[in-house]
């Protein structure tokens, strides 16, 4: 007897891991306006799903592969001053259009193409969870490491030098945990939603945050709940899983919009 | 070395194109001195090389051992998503005390603020929080670059006058980039007027005689000059010789 037998348990800690790493993380995102970013590095991970399964590695290790090339790549691009939407815009598409014809090119391999796309958390199996589990920690041990410079990168480069942080490092430590994140949050989500996980949360988590370390814990919080109310709603209305989690999400996003647009509204005292 | 910074033959490029050529400078312990020159002139380049950000092409910089820069950037932006108070922002990248981030508004002028958001600061209460952050360090050297940009007139006399104040009352030395030439100048020990190298250097009088700043800034200049000089010596806005006390209003009053 073990709680792990249940896989629905499985499913919740799975959620939950993402959930908290996807906080922190979709934190800077949100702040350093990289959504479109998490986007990219996650559609590209596709086609690291295909090569993985092409040569018969651990999907978790190709996705991640290829997550940090992409990652990288667009960071490094985007400090020479490219037009970054537009960059970003290719790199993206071409890399999920890539890896889907390449997943097409695999015989013999019967592939749920769907359980990637969308994820599959109800399969997560003991492996999964360690991995994820094990990717979670490492994130937020290396966000919470370099926390106070990345914050500081993140409000002015210059001030960053001036105390001495070199904000391309840190840049460059948000794209690891980046590229980390999504290849665990595929299996939970899917590489079409990941976006949605960092951000979401993030967003709705901003009108009750003072303080950046409020807003990454309130964001947590908002990203767990979101999380057991998918699995409660996609078992009630059998509804895939991962994209139910991002409704709850969304859903929880707009009541915490309207209810703070309401409140200016009325307050119009209170200091934002 | 006496010198704070010495900087010899130094050249910085950006962006493909050369920003600054063979430029030698210094400043001592205690000293204000301005940088003023066209846009593009390589003012802010000069700045970002001193604190790091730019890497030099040629030339040295040397600092004094142990030197301790304060530094307020050009401009900063915080993104609205991004949830900030006042104190939080003073103690990035390193936890500083209460007492320390009260003891750093009050010499920028500010007093209960710790607890607001920084989007809800006025302009010329965000720029006393950025000199507040820079003066957590002690610094022996407080280095500026056009940080009174969106202010009003009276907000950035104001705003010079703090700066003033606290180089009496720390005896740092100051290093800042202006656009604002009559108020700077009346107010610095050395002017530097660059153009992508040195054109001139001096005292305030010297420079906005000589030349080669006339071929870039008009004589108009000169006259303002003067004419701030001449105010100089009277009470401003209804506070005399007295600063120390009432100073700390300004912020508000330039909010306005």
């Amino acid at each position: 007897m073990n709680i792990l037998d249940n896989f629905m348990t499985r499913a919740a800690l799975a959620g939950l891991g993402v959930a908290l790493a996807a906080a922190p993380l979709g934190c800077f995102v949100v702040w350093r306006r990289m959504a479109y970013f998490g986007d990219a590095t996650a559609h590209a991970s596709i086609l690291g799903v295909a090569l993985a399964l092409s040569f018969n590695m651990s999907v978790f290790a190709g996705a991640l592969a290829v997550a940090l090339v992409m990652a990288t790549t667009v960071s490094v691009l985007s400090g020479r001053g490219f037009a970054m939407d537009t960059l970003l815009g290719v790199m993206a598409h071409s890399a999920l259009a890539f890896g889907l014809v390449a997943v097409s090119f695999l015989k013999g391999v019967r592939i749920d193409l769907m359980a990637y796309l969308f994820g599959d958390i109800l399969a997560v199996g003991r492996v999964d969870l360690a991995v994820i589990w094990g990717g979670a920690v490492l994130v937020v041990a290396l966000v919470s490491w370099r926390w106070s410079a990345l914050l500081t990168a993140t409000l002015n480069p210059d001030l960053a030098h001036a105390s001495g942080i070199d904000p391309r490092r840190e840049q460059l430590v948000l794209t690891l945990a980046l590229a980390v994140v999504v290849a665990v949050a595929i299996k939970v989500v899917g590489v079409l939603l990941i976006a949605a996980m960092l951000i979401v949360p993030p967003a709705a988590a901003r009108p009750f945050a003072r303080t950046p370390e409020a807003m990454a814990a309130i964001s947590a919080l908002i990203g767990a709940i979101s999380v057991l109310g998918g699995l409660q709603g996609a078992l009630m209305f059998d509804t895939p899983t991962g994209p139910t989690i991002v409704c709850v999400a969304a859903i929880l996003f707009l009541a915490v919009s309207v209810g703070s647009g309401l409140r200016n509204m009325a307050g119009q005292g209170g200091e934002k | 070395m006496t010198h704070l910074i010495e900087i010899t033959g130094l050249s910085v490029r950006q962006g493909g194109v050369l920003a600054l050529s063979d430029v030698d400078f210094h400043i001592d312990r205690g000293e204000i001195v301005t940088v003023v020159g066209p846009n593009g002139s390589g003012k802010s380049t000069l700045m970002k090389t001193i604190i790091g950000a730019l890497k030099p092409v040629a030339g040295r910089i040397e600092r004094a051992k142990g030197l301790r820069v304060g530094y307020v950037p050009q401009q900063l932006h915080i993104d609205p998503t991004l949830p900030m108070t006042v104190a939080r922002f003073l103690g990035l990248p390193k936890r500083v005390s209460r007492g320390a981030i009260e003891a750093a508004l009050h010499k920028a002028g500010l007093h209960g603020l710790a607890a607001r958001q920084m989007a809800g600061l006025s302009g010329g209460q965000f720029q006393r929080v950025l000199l507040a952050r820079a003066l957590l360090d002690d610094p022996d050297l407080l280095i500026l670059d056009e940080a009174t940009q969106g202010l009003d007139q009276p907000g950035s006399a104001a705003f010079y006058r703090q700066i003033e104040e606290v180089r009496s009352e720390l005896g740092c030395a100051v290093l800042m980039v202006s656009h604002e030439l009559h108020v700077v100048m009346a107010a610095s020990d050395r002017v530097i007027c660059l153009n992508g190298h040195v054109c001139c250097h001096g005292t305030p009088e010297i420079v906005a005689s000589a030349p080669e700043y006339r071929a870039l800034f008009g004589t108009g200049t000169g006259g303002a000059l003067a004419l701030y000089r001449h105010d100089h010596d009277h009470s401003h806005e209804g506070c005399d010789h007295d600063h120390a006390h009432d100073h700390h209003d300004h912020p508000n009053e330039a909010a306005e």
